[in-house]
């Protein structure tokens, strides 16, 4: 078998690894005959609805939350041709955080502050997207700058609000800035998210190949290259949305996934694509599961884990590469 | 195929590079692209690639406008080299020779066994055959310009526009290249042109010359008629002893 499959492979298994941890990690023990008998749907009573309505749709959750913020790394990198470029580069992010945040210091519920946290994200895309793709002089820098300005503006608005909302509230806003799976209760919208640009990101993996040759050369094969940039921003725009909402901006991911595929020697966008998307699930489950019981009955947002568990993993790949 | 400039302009907003440019490039000929830094050889070859629009004029595939072929077709009849290429690129060489074969590619998947057998062909051809699984960016400066020339041979155009073949090559791969496709030009009636840098070069190996001048307007044709040492001498500024 070639290297790439065999990497692929190994994902595959620690993604079903992850989901399973995720299942089997929690408050009550529960043996796995139990868990597998849930999942069958032949436990009634509160083994079934712990496996079903309280684990599974969060260990969901979190495996397609990564699995987007790695397929959207992996694509604005090629897109920037910046390998620094994170799902949150183009204000995504800071977008969503000003919405949600601005909804709930005016007191708003949590359904509209995440629909305020939608909205937001959105005007973000089309801001940016209008900024810079509209300019006859476009190019990837303005794209990158408007982004990166973008962002600034919305972090120095939400510092403004962290500052001004009440104490009570600081906290939960802190723990959304971080990234926090706790109020993800449903990931069908999510999950959908992941197939559908999954499977564009992995049919138009070819084209993402010759670009990564630079604008040019790209041309003169033949990709049409505007059209696919635009095509590069809305998925990767898309996939950030769904991930921003569903979990807020857990960092991390996206950018350090997408290296950590390419270090292990896979660097083909056919193999990488799903690689990371299959890696970054797996590792937002496990930090997750560990974020919900490490310290438990504390809960840390799982933000706050991404970080701890890629930074080392990643430094690792890098010292064993010299 | 035919491919041919019809009174073109080439230049940027506030900068005009040369005016009137009309020549026409036949399979089996060898073409010379002369010129001082700047007088806009590089901006000719992306305009007949089709990858950036002249000021003013057309370029024609046989007797349709470039612009009216799609993308896929246009990049499987011209290949072109381009004179710098970014330096990032994550893949092995023999990833970077098959993306070549790209617009050719009959599924948008898969990786043809006929695209690898190709490409490591043309890396054998470049002298590379033993770097294939190397990571392209460990390369020589001159083992990574042999790499896009095997690149634009596995893309197999029937116009190769190769903006300075030459450069970073030692003597034994400058001979070499030059042979690869003056040969592909003789035999396989492919059109081969090339930015060159050296007249005396163009004399020997090619039949047909643009040339690029700073302040009056370009030359092109056959070779014996443009490539004179006169007309050579008011392009460099400087006496050739020819």
């Amino acid at each position: 078998m070639s290297r790439p499959v065999v990497i692929l492979a190994g994902f595959a298994a620690l993604g079903a690894i992850s989901l399973a941890l995720g299942l089997a990690a929690g408050s009550v023990r529960l043996p796995v005959s139990d868990i597998a008998a849930a999942l069958m749907g032949h436990a009634p009573g509160p083994v079934g609805d712990i496996v079903l309505r309280v684990r599974l749709p969060r260990v969901l959750a979190g495996f397609a939350c990564g699995g987007l913020l790695a397929l959207a790394g992996a694509l604005l990198q090629v897109l920037l041709r910046n390998p620094l470029a994170d799902p949150y580069v183009l204000g995504i992010s800071g977008g969503a955080g000003l919405g949600l945040l601005a909804a709930t210091s005016l007191g708003l519920g949590y359904a509209a502050s995440q629909a305020a946290g939608m909205v937001g994200a959105l005007t973000a895309v089309l801001i940016v997207f209008g900024l810079s793709f509209g300019a006859a002089d476009w190019n990837l820098y303005r794209l990158l700058l408007t982004g990166v300005v973008f962002s600034a503006g919305c972090g120095a608005l939400i510092s403004l609000i962290l500052l001004l909302a009440p104490e009570t509230a600081v906290k939960g806003m802190l723990f959304w800035l971080l990234g926090d799976l706790s109020d993800a209760t449903s990931a069908h919208w999510a999950w959908l998210a992941l197939m559908v640009l999954g499977t564009l990101s992995v049919l138009g993996s070819g084209t993402l190949n010759v670009l990564g040759l630079g604008r040019s050369k790209a041309a003169s094969l033949g990709v049409p290259v505007r059209a696919a940039e635009v095509a590069i921003y809305i998925v990767a725009s898309a996939a950030t949305v769904a991930a921003v909402t569903l979990a807020g901006p857990v960092g991390f991911v996206g950018l350090i996934v997408p290296h950590l595929v390419r270090l292990l020697g896979v660097t083909d966008y056919r193999w990488l694509i799903p690689s990371a998307m299959l890696a970054g699930g797996a590792l937002l489950s496990l930090a997750d599961t560990g974020a919900r019981s490490v310290w438990a009955p504390l809960q840390i947002p799982v933000g706050a884990l991404t970080a701890l568990l890629g930074v080392p993993v990643l430094f690792l790949l890098l010292a064993g590469r010299r | 195929m035919r491919l041919s400039a019809d009174a073109l302009t080439l230049g940027f907003p506030g900068r005009t590079l040369c005016r009137g440019l009309s020549f026409a490039i036949a399979p089996g000929q060898c073409w010379a692209v002369l010129g001082n830094n700047g007088s806009g050889k590089t901006t000719l070859m992306h305009a007949l690639a089709g990858i950036r629009k002249p000021v003013a004029g057309t370029v024609h595939a046989d007797d349709a406008p470039l612009a009216r072929l799609g993308a896929a077709a246009r990049a499987q009849r011209i290949g072109l080299l381009l004179q710098e290429e970014p330096t990032e690129f994550w893949g092995s060489v023999l990833d970077y020779v098959v993306l070549g074969r790209y617009p050719h590619r009959r599924s948008m998947l898969g990786r043809e066994p006929e695209a690898e057998r190709l490409a490591r062909g043309h890396l054998e051809r470049m002298d590379l055959g033993a770097l294939a699984g190397r990571s392209l960016a460990t390369l020589s400066g001159g083992e990574r310009q042999r790499a896009r020339l095997a690149l634009v041979l596995t893309q197999d155009p029937v116009v190769y526009l190769l903006d300075e073949p030459l450069q970073h090559l030692d003597l034994r791969h400058q001979l070499q290249t030059l042979d690869c496709f003056t040969a592909l030009a003789q035999t396989a009636r492919r059109a081969v042109v090339m930015v060159l840098h050296d007249p005396s070069v163009a004399r020997r190996r090619c039949d047909h010359a643009v040339l690029l001048y700073d302040a009056e307007s370009p030359l092109a044709g056959p070779a014996e008629r443009v490539l004179t040492s006169d007309n050579l001498e008011r392009l460099y500024g400087v006496p050739l002893p020819l």
